[in-house]
């Protein structure tokens, strides 16, 4: 057996019982990354090692390798985005999830996992480094933006990983990848050393084998920072004591604006097949409605758009990253800006600055922008309303099993609606897990999407829980180069 | 007959330790970008933090002006591309300023007036651009430094009006200690917005925004040019655009930076890294708390002593003055007040002047002036003593009865020890005497003039002009 197909948590017991070290764990990890990722491009700057890490001997994560994408900032080791704006880049400081990370006794992978460039794009084919593809099957994407993180989890090149969601970045590739992953509440982790796509979105969030370890990383990464004005300080509950709970009487609403045109029949199917399991462990599932649901993917991109392309300003050359001028500087400022700019950014990431510049401009700000933020009220208002009666919300993750490489790369209003399930939760800054719930005929995974109220993440993992011990997908592994296997 | 219309924007950084979202130093004059951390450079994935003691400070200044102050304020991103601002936003706020709706009356010679405040809030400031031959540096020390924006209603019709404006708010700001108000230093600024309009209508005519004034002078001037151009323009038939002009202070005119057309968008939306801050009423209160006795009503306090207007604005231009002066006439136990007026304004205000100090830093307590100035209301000195020995207190910081009993400076009144020093005067001046005998009633002063001389000035004169008289009768 192979160290790096085991989870986290059975590592660690490995490790206590001293039938495993870390260094083996490691040593697993990269002869699999050596091994496959030609094939899968899930990693980008092989070979990258991050300086000497102090030793921790205790913590929860105690000598588990921790893979990162790559717009998590890291001391001394590059993280660039997977922007071209971005080369070179090595901040001088670490996330706060980073240095939680360390501190619980993680071991820090010095290589990141591909992206979308600025976390833009549902395929992680818009990197500087190339397309990651899809684990199950090579000729598909593994979803994105947390591509990378999703493929290498899923591919057993990485224990755990952790990837961040700004409209189901997290999910859907998780989704797509056959794995778990979760977008907590809005202000559960810190987003200090998060390079920021749309501040009001981001949360970063765990993408792991099974729900377990999905629990273990959120307990680590949890917690208000003073350093991020808008993590909450809420305590942090013991999320690993929420499994094993039976969910008994648990109600579960499934929002009929879900369920209709555009979802793959198969899909449709293999979800509703999960409700018909999750009835048999006594849930009490029923429709409900969340009558705004056709508005978010607008809004998402008018409020998503506008913050990135402020947040995306300070990327001009003038202190870190690219810089172009002409010979000698003649050109002046301006030229400078446009060549960096101009050279620095990916075709999606110019499209949305285009996009978020418009939105915010004199004169549209009202009819865009203002109407935008009237509406994300109301689409979290929906949400209110059924968690007054309702424990969870149940959906599927993406209307669609992981599409082909290039398949709507050429199509950007496409590819915004493969997150059309996954969006209204960032929107609504509540918390949404995915987890396996079944193959479709192609052999690729299909992921179940639960979303509670805030801070509910315990509910949320408590379900996947029950349901995940209680099926077989999560124990499935592809079989890299040759479609799925079960 | 044109009216101006001038509403003007002071920009003043805040006095706080550590800048206004990090905890960098803002000590001036520091090496070029030492005081500079990720957060204030900007660097992807850093967030920032509010300092609370900014925005206490601007509550404070906010209160001073007399504005409502928000229960809840939030921060907004100023959106411009500018090699001095290492995020290309300002974190700044925009419809929901901290204070809005405040005034602030000024002294004009024809009475007083009233000037509104339209809003106070906070932003950060940016760095600064240092321009050499073939180059430009950037200097990020200044960036975040917190920025309190002031913006006044356009109720200013004149460049005088103007500068009273500036003179009473600067003098309001340094009396809460928020700032050092330092125009050199680019801790306080100012933009002045200037219209012409009919006198006796309401409308607004085309403004230009006027910025690049050093001091409250080259406001005034600027102003002042302004309105001649502006009127000749109108006069002419010519239209005026709206415009940004830059003041030459060399030439002592303005010039066209750019026009309307040309402006920002500045794209304003609301800064999602910081959320809202609620301003309670316990909150207000406490910071109402700390707001020190403002120049008005410590002028309005001196008044009530006997000063004229221009004496108690002499006294109230600096807190620490004022205070002094206050303290010394609660404390001072004579009805007549003139004597401690009159050292206040002559002597210890030239010695403060001449050190470059306030009153309070010359070394004198009020108490220590005021057993000066009792001594020499009970006679036991002379006046020339007192500020003779006043000197002599700042010098030595010693009390006022130690020097005078050292030097033995007591003032003589006793009628047989001033009779000697007289006999001896007049034996010495005879010719004065017979002079006097003869009717001149001049060489009795030259005589008194003598007795206080021989007596080291510490003969009691009106003691002796009495005594004079009697023994030139003999």
């Amino acid at each position: 057996m192979e160290l790096n197909t085991l989870t986290a948590h059975e590592l660690l017991d490995l490790i206590k019982e001293g039938s495993a070290t870390s260094q083996a764990v490691l040593n697993c990890l990269y002869n699999r990354i050596t091994d496959i990722d030609a094939k899968l491009n899930a990693y980008v700057r092989l070979g990258a090692t991050p300086p000497e890490q102090a030793a921790v001997h205790s913590g929860p994560l105690c000598g588990i390798p921790v893979s990162l994408k790559d717009n998590i900032c890291t001391d001394g080791l590059a993280t660039e985005c997977c922007s071209r704006i971005l080369s070179g880049f090595r901040p001088p400081y670490d996330a706060t999830v980073v240095s939680k990370l360390k501190a619980a006794g993680a071991l820090i992978v010095g290589t990141k996992t591909n992206m979308d460039e600025f976390a833009f794009g549902s395929s992680t084919e818009n990197s500087l480094f190339g397309a990651t593809r899809n684990p199950w099957d090579l000729e598909r994407v593994p979803g994105g933006s947390s591509g990378g993180s999703a493929a290498a989890v899923a591919a057993d090149e990485a224990i755990i990983a952790l990837g961040s969601d700004t409209g189901g970045s997290i999910r859907q590739p998780a989704s797509f990848c056959g794995v778990v992953g979760m977008k907590p509440t809005y202000g559960r982790v810190s987003r200090f050393g998060l390079i920021a796509f749309a501040s009001s979105l981001d949360q970063i969030g765990p993408i792991a084998k099974d729900v377990k370890d999905a629990a273990l990383l959120m307990g680590v990464i949890s917690g208000y920072d003073p350093g991020d004005s808008t993590s909450v300080d809420v305590a942090v509950p013991d999320y690993a004591r929420a499994l094993g709970d039976d969910i008994k009487g648990m109600k579960i609403g499934m929002p009929r604006e879900y369920f209709v045109e555009g979802i793959d029949p198969e899909v449709k199917k293999i979800v509703e097949d999960s409700i018909a399991k999750l009835r048999e462990l006594g849930a009490d599932c029923r429709e409900v409605s969340l009558p705004h649901t056709e508005y978010a993917v607008p809004v998402y991109y008018i409020i998503a758009t506008a913050e990135a392309s402020s947040n995306l300003a300070r990327f001009d050359g003038v202190q870190y990253g690219l810089r172009i001028s002409d010979k000698g500087g003649s050109g002046g400022l301006l030229d400078m800006y446009c060549r960096t700019r101009g050279n620095g950014f990916g075709q999606e990431a110019k499209r949305r600055i285009i996009l978020g510049t418009f939105v915010l401009s004199h004169g549209y700000y009202d009819a865009y922008y203002l109407r935008a933020l009237k509406v994300r009220t109301l689409i979290k208002q929906d949400f209110d309303r059924v968690f007054e009666d309702f424990d969870c919300i149940l959906t599927p993750t993406s209307p669609t099993a992981a599409f082909s490489l290039g398949e709507k790369a050429e199509d950007p209003l496409k590819m915004y609606l493969s997150d059309i399930y996954t969006i209204s939760a960032n929107l609504a800054g509540i918390p949404a897990i995915s987890v396996p719930c079944g193959f479709a005929k192609s052999g690729l995974p299909v992921g179940l999407q639960l979303l509670a109220r805030p801070f509910a993440e315990e509910t949320l993992f408590r379900a996947a829980y029950a349901y995940e011990q209680n099926t077989p997908w999560h124990k499935m592994k592809p079989k890299i180069g040759s479609g799925a296997q079960g | 007959m044109y009216e101006a219309v001038i509403g003007l924007e002071v920009h003043l950084q805040l006095a706080t330790r550590t800048k206004a979202f990090c905890g960098c130093s803002t000590e001036f004059g520091k090496a070029p970008n030492s005081q500079a951390c990720q957060v204030c450079l900007g660097f992807p994935g850093t967030l920032p933090v509010l300092n609370r003691t900014a925005l206490d400070l601007a509550i404070k200044v906010g209160l001073a002006l007399n504005c409502n102050i928000q229960e809840q304020t939030k921060f907004d991103r100023k959106n411009y591309f500018y090699p001095d601002l290492p995020k290309n936003y300002q974190i700044s706020q925009y419809d929901l300023p901290l204070a809005r709706n405040g005034f602030l009356d000024i002294y004009l010679e024809d009475g007083s007036r009233r000037i509104g405040i339209r809003r106070v809030h906070l932003e950060e400031d940016a760095g600064k651009l240092i321009h050499r031959q073939d180059k430009s540096l950037v200097d990020f020390n200044r960036a975040g430094i917190p920025l309190l924006e002031i913006v006044s209603e356009p109720d200013i019709n004149s460049p005088e009006e103007a500068y009273e404006y500036l003179g009473e708010l600067k003098k309001i700001l340094e009396y809460l200690e928020v700032s050092d108000c330092d125009m050199e230093k680019g801790s306080l600024r100012c933009d002045a917005n200037i219209s012409l309009r009919q006198k006796g209508t309401n409308g607004l005519g085309v403004k230009s925004e006027l910025k690049n004034m050093n001091s409250f002078k080259a406001v005034k001037d600027a102003l002042g040019f302004e309105i001649t151009r502006q009127s000749g323009a109108l006069a002419a038939g010519e239209a005026l655009v709206q415009e940004t002009r830059l003041w030459d202070e060399k030439k002592g005119e303005t010039f066209s930076m750019r026009t309307k057309e040309e402006a920002q968008d500045y794209r304003y939306f609301p800064e999602p890294d910081l959320p809202l801050f609620v301003i309670d009423k316990d909150k207000i209160a406490s910071i109402k708390s700390t707001i020190p006795a403002l120049p008005r009503e410590m002028m309005q306090r001196l008044e009530e002593y006997g000063l004229s207007r221009y004496e108690s604005g002499v006294l109230v231009n600096f807190k620490q003055d004022a205070e002094f002066a206050g303290r010394c006439f609660d404390i001072y136990p004579s009805e007549n007040k003139k004597t401690l007026i009159n050292f206040l304004i002559g002597p210890l205000l030239s010695e403060a002047n001449s050190r470059g100090c306030m009153m309070s830093e010359l070394g004198i307590t009020p108490e220590g002036l005021i057993e000066l100035l009792s001594l020499l209301d009970e006679g036991k000195i002379s006046n020339l003593v007192a500020k003779a020995v006043l000197s002599e207190m700042i010098g030595t910081k010693k009390p006022a009865a130690e020097i005078i009993a050292k030097k033995n400076l007591t003032q003589i009144s006793d009628a047989a020890e001033l009779e000697g020093i007289i006999k001896d005067v007049i034996k010495e001046n005879q010719k004065s005497a017979d002079d006097f005998r003869a009717g001149k009633s001049n060489a009795l002063m030259f005589l008194v003039g003598q007795v206080m001389k021989k007596s080291g000035g510490k003969a009691n004169p009106k003691a002796v002009q009495e005594i004079l008289r009697e023994k030139l009768k003999e």
